[in-house]
């Protein structure tokens, strides 16, 4: 029996240093209440099982283990799922008592994965490599011959003998070089379908099949066409190899954001369990798990600081260059930077569901996924390769009805060329290789594309509907004014407002409620909460009738507002929200809030209208707040006082006007309106990204964001255009060149050699062309 | 002259029945563990008949270097993956109503149908 791995053996203890805290306890309970309660898999990989029988033996000897819950084996992958709360070493212990050996599967990192594709890449490459090389040493040699000699006819017994070493040469050349076109023409055609492979081979073959026919029996042939073409497969084989290993090189720096996404993640996180501090790889991080992290350090899963304050640099994660402070009971994100204090933090999200992994899985789909401008291209690409070995037969056919003499070697070279040269590999990649590079492109801006579609959709957007609160402005609004009606104090009014808003989840609410506090305002009992959607609050405190809200409000319950209306007017007029606040439906004050407009809002809009871009705001507030607003973040048009529900509506009236709508929100009220607008633009604050819901989301607050998105979206359009174009010129348009269109009018007959490196590089251009994108920049802001 | 010309259309007829015309039979994705391997240019099985209306799970192994071959699309389930080399991946279909749905790789080289019924 072999020797036991288990990995629970790379948990190294560090126990000097480690300092008791109340929340090492703390920690310690949490982590055992969480592996209780939520045991989660264990799973071992077995080594040894070779009989559906032994699957018994092992399920059993693990379910007799004390603690185990379930033991699952799955024969088809050798590996065996257990639940139950047990330490992941008996287990093994176990399995080998049974006769089997085991080791502990542990969860397979995406860095890794990485470094694994890239080994494997490597490899390939270099066998790409020596292929090319050996087939090229033969080819190149043969062509110079064959320019600078002249032809290479087959007349005298001299020639047949030494041809056809050449030609046994060129049969090497094919099973070193080419063998896997061969394999892969065989496979394919066994499964009723063809490919690339299946064009190679055929078209090398033919030619080498007909050169040695010349050789054997040249008196089959009329005269003129003993000609022999080994020089033709040989540099055929090796320009595709080479052209194959060079698309290999290009395709690995198409996913160079990805790879700097995945870079993000730390390898160990340092966590407290039972008083000590373990540094432990970042899979074994669990739920609830008491996280430290040391300045310079990267944030290892998402979680909630329980002590301590730092700063941390999310730029990776949401392209916000300035760090953010952060303190109890502030969140924290994977792939972050702790750039000053040390902290303390209790995970909340680990593996696949911290926000970064999520975000890197997000990205890979959406750089997998196509947009509908590929659609053609795909269809074209499904029966492409049947439709060129038709066009080949009749070309060959044509040739022999109606060419010239010697009419079997142009139906030979003309067929061949046909073959070589009409591979839609390029025609397949041309959208792919595009998207990958610009979904990337924007993600590295923090900008999260969901799909192919939303891309393509993105880059004709021609209105873009802003919600205010929280797109345009920061969403976090204070109050500035309290003005009060006849004798009360302003802070007898505060109490009762925020006792009445502390039900409440309005932001307006939540200024209140702050601002009560900020004056050391305890708030009272609230009873009979009622919100009136679009208009404002009401509730009974201390046997009182509150009511909260908007002039709309006010008017209808009947309450005399005297000159406080011309207050409010002259309150919005500074961009402030007034609202109006009446006790016992007596008015007793007015309380504005302001929300201050984001920084660079005003410069992100004007970067959009510059674009072309019909910019129009959209907001729930008053129509004067909203026209100051709009005013000073130089929005013309906008729609005030619209409720959540009028949302979508708003962006079907503009729908209707024609316009390709772009709507960009951050609340759950917003969230119809970004459905059915062409694209939504959910603003994620900051790290707690709502990654599903949007088209596209933006990880930062800034609408800069948005121009970004837009001009990345272009720009992917128009590679992706021009790539489509260059593979269709070289593969689709090619073809009547290579069955010999030209002939008649010139006398010219495209050689099967040139085709072989025109189909070599069709990809590699493209690829090439996809790359070109990388070097994008978004406007300078 | 004339029987080249006959043996070219005979070809050419060859080629449309081989390609398009002929359905392969269907691999049945049973209480069996089927793997698809992608290897050679290919998905083998390439044709798979899948249950309608309850989501299974379709079992990948990549033994082709290629790059191409690296990226499973299923374009009107909106999946799209990457295999690993060598290593078993499982794809979750989620309950598909009676049809035929394709899956290929990024280039449209390698392709397979799922069969719904």
């Amino acid at each position: 029996m072999s020797t036991m791995k288990t990995e629970s053996g790379d948990v190294s203890c560090h126990e000097g240093g480690t300092t008791t805290t109340p929340h090492d306890h703390h920690a310690h309970k949490a982590h055992h209440h969480s592996s209780e309660n939520n045991p989660g898999p264990q799973e071992l990989i077995i080594e040894g099982a070779g009989c559906a029988s032994c699957v018994g033996k092992i399920e059993s000897a693990l379910k007799a283990v004390p603690g185990v819950e379930n033991a699952e084996m799955n024969f088809a992958q050798r590996t065996v799922s257990v639940t139950g709360n047990v330490d992941a070493a008996d287990l093994v212990k176990a399995v080998e008592k049974s006769g089997y050996n085991a080791k502990i599967a542990a969860a397979e990192s995406e860095d890794d994965a990485l470094a694994e594709k890239e080994q494997a890449d490597w490899a390939y490459y270099k066998r790409l490599m020596r292929e090319m090389t050996i087939a090229l040493s033969l080819g190149v040699p043969l062509m110079i011959y064959s320019v600078v000699v002249g032809e290479m006819t087959v007349s005298t017994t001299g020639e047949r003998i030494a041809w056809l070493a050449v030609g046994l040469l060129t049969l090497g050349v094919m099973v070193f070089s080419g063998k896997h076109f061969f394999v892969g023409a065989w496979q394919s055609f066994k499964n009723h379908s063809a490919n690339m492979d299946t064009l190679i081979a055929l078209g090398t073959g033919t030619a080498w099949v007909y050169s040695m026919v010349v050789v054997f029996v040249p008196y089959a042939v009329p005269e003129m066409a003993r000609h022999v073409y080994f020089e033709a497969t040989a540099m055929i084989i090796g320009l595709i190899d080479l052209g194959l290993a060079l698309e290999l090189k290009a395709r690995g720096r198409t996913s160079e954001a990805i790879k700097r996404l995945i870079g993000l993640q730390a390898k160990t996180a340092r966590v407290i369990r039972d008083e000590k501090e373990l540094d432990v790889a970042i899979e074994q991080v669990l739920m609830d798990d008491v996280v430290r992290v040391r300045p310079g350090e990267k944030i290892p899963v998402d979680g909630e600081v329980i002590e301590g304050h730092t700063a941390i640099d999310e730029s990776m994660l949401t392209g916000e260059p300035m760090p953010v402070e952060k303190t109890v009971g502030d969140t924290v994100a994977a792939g972050t930077i702790n750039k000053t204090g040390s902290i303390l933090f209790k995970a909340t999200r680990v593996g696949k569901d911290t926000a970064l992994a999520q975000i890197i899985n997000m990205v890979k789909r959406a750089q997998n996924s196509k947009p509908p401008i590929g659609r053609l291209a795909d269809v074209i690409s499904a029966y492409f390769v049947p439709v060129v070995m038709i066009i080949a037969v009749t070309s060959a056919l044509v040739w022999l009805n109606f060419g010239p003499d010697p009419a079997v070697a142009f139906a030979i070279v003309s067929a061949t060329t046909v073959l070589i040269i009409a591979c839609p590999c390029a025609l397949g990649l041309a959208t792919p290789m595009s998207v990958m590079v610009g979904v990337g492109k924007a993600a590295e801006a923090g900008v999260l594309i969901r799909n192919g579609e939303a891309l393509q959709t993105a880059s004709k957007i021609s209105a873009m509907i802003l919600d205010k609160t929280g797109t345009i402005t920061l969403g976090a609004p204070k109050v500035t004014d309290i003005l009060v009606a006849g004798e009360q104090h302003e802070d007898t009014i505060l109490k009762l407002a925020a006792t009445l808003e502390s039900g409440s989840e309005h932001p307006l609410a939540l200024a209140i409620v702050e601002s009560a506090q900020e004056k050391g305002i305890e708030t009272g009992k609230v009873s009979n909460f009622n919100a009136i959607a679009g208009h404002g609050v009401q509730a009974e405190v201390d046997g009182k009738t509150l009511l909260f809200g908007n002039e709309k409000l006010m008017r209808e319950r009947n309450i005399e507002l005297g000159d406080f209306v011309e207050k409010a007017q002259g309150l919005a007029a500074e961009a402030k929200t007034p609202m109006y606040f009446a006790v016992d439906n007596q008015l007793s004050a007015i309380i504005a809030v302001a929300d201050p407009i984001k920084e660079d809002s005003i410069a992100a809009i004007k970067r959009l209208q510059h674009n072309g871009i019909r910019v129009v705001m959209l907001t729930g507030d008053n129509r004067a707040t909203a026209k100051a607003v709009a005013e000073k973040a130089g929005i013309k048009e906008f729609f005030a006082e619209v409720l959540p529900e009028e949302k979508s509506k708003k962006v079907q009236e503009l729908q209707m006007e024609g316009e390709v709508v772009g709507m960009t929100g951050d609340g759950i009220n917003d969230a119809p309106a970004l459905a059915i607008a062409n694209v939504g633009f959910a603003i994620g604050t900051g790290t707690d990204v709502a990654i599903e819901s949007a088209d596209i989301t933006l990880m930062r607050g800034s609408l800069h964001g948005l121009a970004d998105a837009i001009a990345v979206s272009k720009a992917t359009l128009r590679n992706i255009k021009q790539n489509l174009f260059g593979a269709f010129i070289y593969n689709v348009a090619g073809v009547p060149f290579a069955a010999g269109v030209l002939y008649p009018f010139f006398g010219l007959l495209l050689s099967p050699v040139i085709a072989g490196a025109a189909m070599a590089f069709s990809s590699l251009t493209v690829v090439t062309n996809a790359n070109r994108l990388r070097f994008f920049k978004a406007q300078e802001h | 002259m004339l029987l080249i010309n006959i043996a070219g259309i005979i070809l050419i007829a060859l080629i449309v029945w081989w390609f398009w015309l002929y359905k392969p039979i269907e691999a049945e994705l049973g209480e069996n563990d089927l793997v698809i391997t992608v290897e050679n240019g290919t998905y083998s099985p390439s044709r798979i008949k899948v249950p309608a209306g309850e989501p299974v799970e379709l079992k990948f192994i990549r033994k082709d270097e290629s790059p191409c071959s690296e990226t499973l699309l299923i374009p009107e389930l909106q999946i799209s993956d990457t295999l690993p080399l060598n290593k078993l991946k499982s794809i979750q279909i989620p309950a598909l109503k009676s049809g035929e749905y394709a899956f290929h790789c990024q280039m449209q080289m390698y392709r397979g149908q799922l069969t719904v019924n």
